[in-house]
């Protein structure tokens, strides 16, 4: 396949302003979730800062996924999924009867663990969300469509195939191209769930680069598995923990305070590798 | 970055008339099936009764009741059965245990049975004609129409036990051999017992469609409906019961609602037990 | 093994034996119709006044027509409705009342034709004679064959639309897709390989088909000017005259047989090229 490591070369990416201005864009408050009536995530209040990278982190079962996937009502789609509590996005209620669930998709962006291009061309990828939303005009999507592919830096490998089909390329690229998708509709907030999981290390490393890229001109939260890659990406960090298969956050804060100076016995055993 | 609220009203819309054209096109379909079966049952609820299912047909069929046809059906299916079991049974143990999936031999008779699968059953009527009824002299007869559905059900007979024995897990071939056991010993003491369940399903789906089947039996069983003395007498099926019913003898169709009735009847039972041992089938797989 | 080896051997005759079968079809279909082909003029087969074998007029164009004609009928009709079907199933439907659909579904897809064309006969014939007379017509044929097919239909649509994997949806749904633009964005581009051979074999079966054509058609040989003129399918017709048939006569008949076994396998080669795609 096309996995040689010279392919993966990065497009421009301006940067975006500096992070970290403190002002939460999402709030999350007393979120409690509930599958089949058992308790998946108990009373998580949360603020995820504008313009910031928070990482999720914790092990398997503690409720991170479920956190990310209420962010953008992806808990909808389960049968029998109960949500209490309130997400503020923007200070808008996101279950508020106004709320249209499309319009909140395309503010909040998602990238999930196992890429999955949709079985067409490369471009009709990202043609479809925004006819979808409304961009029709064949110039202005095609100039969307080369900007973010430079931006996930795919346009060199695929400026002269973008008619083949999107399972035609390898694993990494399919990962960008999935971001690339997702930012095609210039959403405010991406939410990413273990991205660079399901890929080879060099792939992962390139996804990896890119996300901090996008830091600055994106809110970002990600799920990751990965210690390393969360302290290296990440200005915020979120710790949730599981006890009696319910999931709870145990600590939040700045990326580093958690890495090197955490309040909880927890937080401190699980960083350092003592326990998961 | 919102969206106009005309925008969101229009994907709205669109996705209402959908759904409704959708709704519309199932409640069609239902309501047609609904009157089908209803007439059906309607039509043939007055006139079925123990008595029909033992008489035999008077009056060409008007009066008196499908004992006969029954036999002759029964005797029909047997022969067929009986022709196409081993045939069927004995290509797929080969094409599923004995050869690599990919040889010549495989493919071809794969390829062969799969282009049989999709031949006309009137076409299949035109060779048994030809071949058993004249070439091998068998004339009209329950033999020669037997034979004739044979075929027909020796391609649906070979997949769906194909399949069975494929879905056998490799586990128990890898533990006979290596308890010694010959291949011999392993297909009918592990791997066909295995397998019993999915090829009685695909058994009954064969019934159904030889039960089904007229148009292969209109000139190699033929139509006297007289009580079949032995399997070269002529007999006719109940399809074609209601075939010569509602086209041939005016004033014939009471009974050929009964029979058709009768007909649906006994596919219904015989999907309802397969779906039963598909189902079944299933439910073990998860379990282990 | 000695028991390994006869058995073996058992099998790989048995297995010969289904494997001739199709060959001994296609031999005894040609042998039959032999005579027809080498010894009457094949142009007559397009060019003969009408089909009028006792004159020795064997003009098959008419019953070609009509059968391509009924069969394209049946599939404009129950490509739309089948997959709106499958789509309801697997969309649309709370899963107790897509349950129940599938059921009623493959409960008529075990219906035999003859009482499709007993129903079609008794039922819609008479609805359509009071409207436009005499009933038994092409558009009865297009009718009962839609009835026919429609669950093959839906079932292969079905199976495809249920392939696609869940990822695709969600992805979809990430993305702010509506639920239309799902499905007519993402779902039916998914699974258009599959739907696609569906249509072609049940396009194949709707041309051999021939109790339920025979019994609502109204069998008259001539090209239909209207959806209300009564035609014979090539199925049909066979199933009409084999009875008395003789010599060259039945020859034709043999021929007819022939076309129609190599429409039907061109078609189902067509649907085995497209399932070969898909799992590339």
């Amino acid at each position: 396949m096309n996995d040689d490591p010279d392919a993966f070369t990065l497009g421009p990416l301006q940067a975006g302003p500096p992070c970290c201005e403190p002002q939460p864009l999402i709030q999350v408050r007393n979120l409690t979730l509930h599958y089949d009536g058992k308790t998946a995530l108990d009373n998580v209040s949360l603020d995820i800062y504008k313009g910031c990278i928070t990482a999720l982190i914790g092990p398997s079962g503690c409720g991170k996924t479920s956190f990310l996937s209420a962010i953008n009502r992806m808990t909808d789609l389960i049968p029998c999924c109960g949500i209490d509590g309130r997400i503020l996005v923007d200070n808008q209620d996101i279950h508020h009867r106004d709320c249209d669930v499309q319009a909140l998709r395309r503010r909040i962006g998602m990238v999930f663990q196992k890429p999955a291009p949709f079985p067409l061309s490369i471009r009709r990828n990202i043609a479809l969300p925004l006819n979808e939303h409304g961009v029709t005009q064949k110039k202005e999507v095609a100039a969307i469509t080369e900007t973010v592919l430079r931006d996930v830096g795919l346009w060199g490998e695929v400026c002269d195939r973008l008619d083949a089909s999107a399972l035609s390329l390898s694993g990494g690229q399919q990962q960008r191209l999935c971001i690339a998708r997702a930012l095609a509709l210039n959403p405010e907030i991406l939410l990413m769930d273990e991205p660079c999981s399901a890929l080879d290390p060099i792939a992962s490393g390139v996804v990896e680069d890119l996300i901090c890229r996008l830091q600055g001109r994106y809110t970002i939260v990600i799920v990751t598995h990965n210690l390393a890659q969360a302290r290296r990406i990440a200005n915020y960090a979120a710790f949730f923990w599981v006890r009696e298969r319910t999931g709870q956050l145990v600590e939040f804060g700045r990326c580093r305070h958690i890495f090197e100076s955490p309040r909880e016995a927890l937080t401190a055993a699980y960083v350092n590798g003592a326990r998961g | 970055m919102f969206e106009s609220a005309a925008l969101r009203t229009r994907r709205k819309i669109r996705d209402c008339v959908a759904q409704g054209l959708i709704y519309l096109a199932v409640m069609l379909v239902s309501l047609v099936f609904f009157w089908l079966l209803v007439d059906l049952a309607r039509g043939g609820m007055t006139h079925l009764s123990w008595a029909f299912l033992t008489e035999s047909p008077r009056d060409a069929g008007r009066a008196g009741g499908i004992a006969s046809i029954l036999v002759s059906t029964l005797l029909i299916l047997l022969v067929a059965l009986v022709a196409a079991i081993p045939l069927a049974w004995s290509t797929a143990i080969l094409l599923a245990e004995l050869v690599p999936a990919e040889s010549s031999f495989g493919r071809s008779v794969r390829f062969s049975l799969h282009v049989l699968a999709g031949v006309p059953s009137i076409v299949f009527g035109l060779f048994g004609n030809a071949f058993f009824s004249i070439y091998l002299g068998l004339g009209f007869s329950i033999l020669s129409g037997g034979l004739t559905l044979a075929c027909m059900l020796l391609p649906i007979l070979t997949s769906t036990a194909e399949a069975g024995l494929r879905a056998v897990p490799d586990s128990y071939r890898l533990s006979a051999a290596a308890l010694g056991l010959s291949r011999t010993a392993a297909l009918t003491h592990l791997i066909l017992p295995a397998a019993a369940p999915a090829l009685a399903a695909g058994l009954l789906i064969g019934i159904g469609r030889a039960l089904a089947e007229t148009a292969a039996l209109l000139f190699t069983s033929g139509y006297v409906d007289r009580m079949p003395g032995s399997l070269l007498d002529s007999g006719r099926a109940l399809a074609l019961h209601i075939f010569d019913l509602s086209m041939n003898v005016p004033g014939g169709d009471e009974s050929a609602y009964a029979s058709a009735l009768m007909l649906v009847i006994l596919l219904l039972c015989i999907n309802i037990l397969a779906m039963k041992l598909a189902y079944g089938l299933q439910r073990k797989k998860i379990m282990t | 093994m000695l028991t390994d080896r006869v058995l073996t051997g058992i099998l790989r005759s048995g297995a010969l034996l289904s494997a001739l079968i199709m060959l001994l079809i296609l031999c005894f279909l040609l042998l039959e119709s032999w005579p027809a082909l080498t010894g009457l003029p094949v142009a007559g087969f397009l060019t003969d006044p009408s089909w009028h074998p006792l004159e020795s007029a064997y003009n098959l164009m008419p019953m070609l027509s009509a059968t391509l004609l009924a069969s394209i009928g049946a599939i404009t009709l129950a490509v739309p409705l089948g997959i709106a079907s499958a789509l309801f199933i697997v969309f649309f439907a709370p899963s107790h009342l897509a349950s129940l659909y599938k059921r009623l579904i493959e409960l008529l897809a075990g219906i035999p034709s003859v009482v499709f064309g007993f129903w079609g006969l008794t039922v819609l014939v008479p609805l359509i004679s009071e409207w436009q007379p005499p009933g038994a017509s092409l558009l009865a044929a297009v009718l009962v064959l839609t009835l026919m097919i429609l669950p093959m239909i839906a079932i292969t649509a079905y199976t495809a639309l249920a392939a696609v994997p869940d990822e695709l949806l969600q992805n979809a749904a990430a993305l702010g897709l509506s639920r239309w633009g799902t499905i007519a964005g993402v779902v039916l581009p998914a699974a258009r390989a599959g739907i696609t051979a569906g249509i072609i074999l049940a396009a194949a079966r709707a041309l051999g088909e021939t109790m339920a054509v025979l019994m609502v058609a109204g069998n008259v040989v001539q090209h239909p000017e209207s959806l209300f003129d009564p035609v014979r399918t090539l199925a049909a017709n066979i199933a009409l005259e084999m009875a008395y048939a003789m010599g060259d006569h039945r020859s034709v008949l043999f021929v007819s047989g022939l076309l129609l076994m190599l429409l039907v396998m061109a078609l189902s080669a067509m649907a085995g090229l497209l399932e070969k795609h898909r799992h590339v």
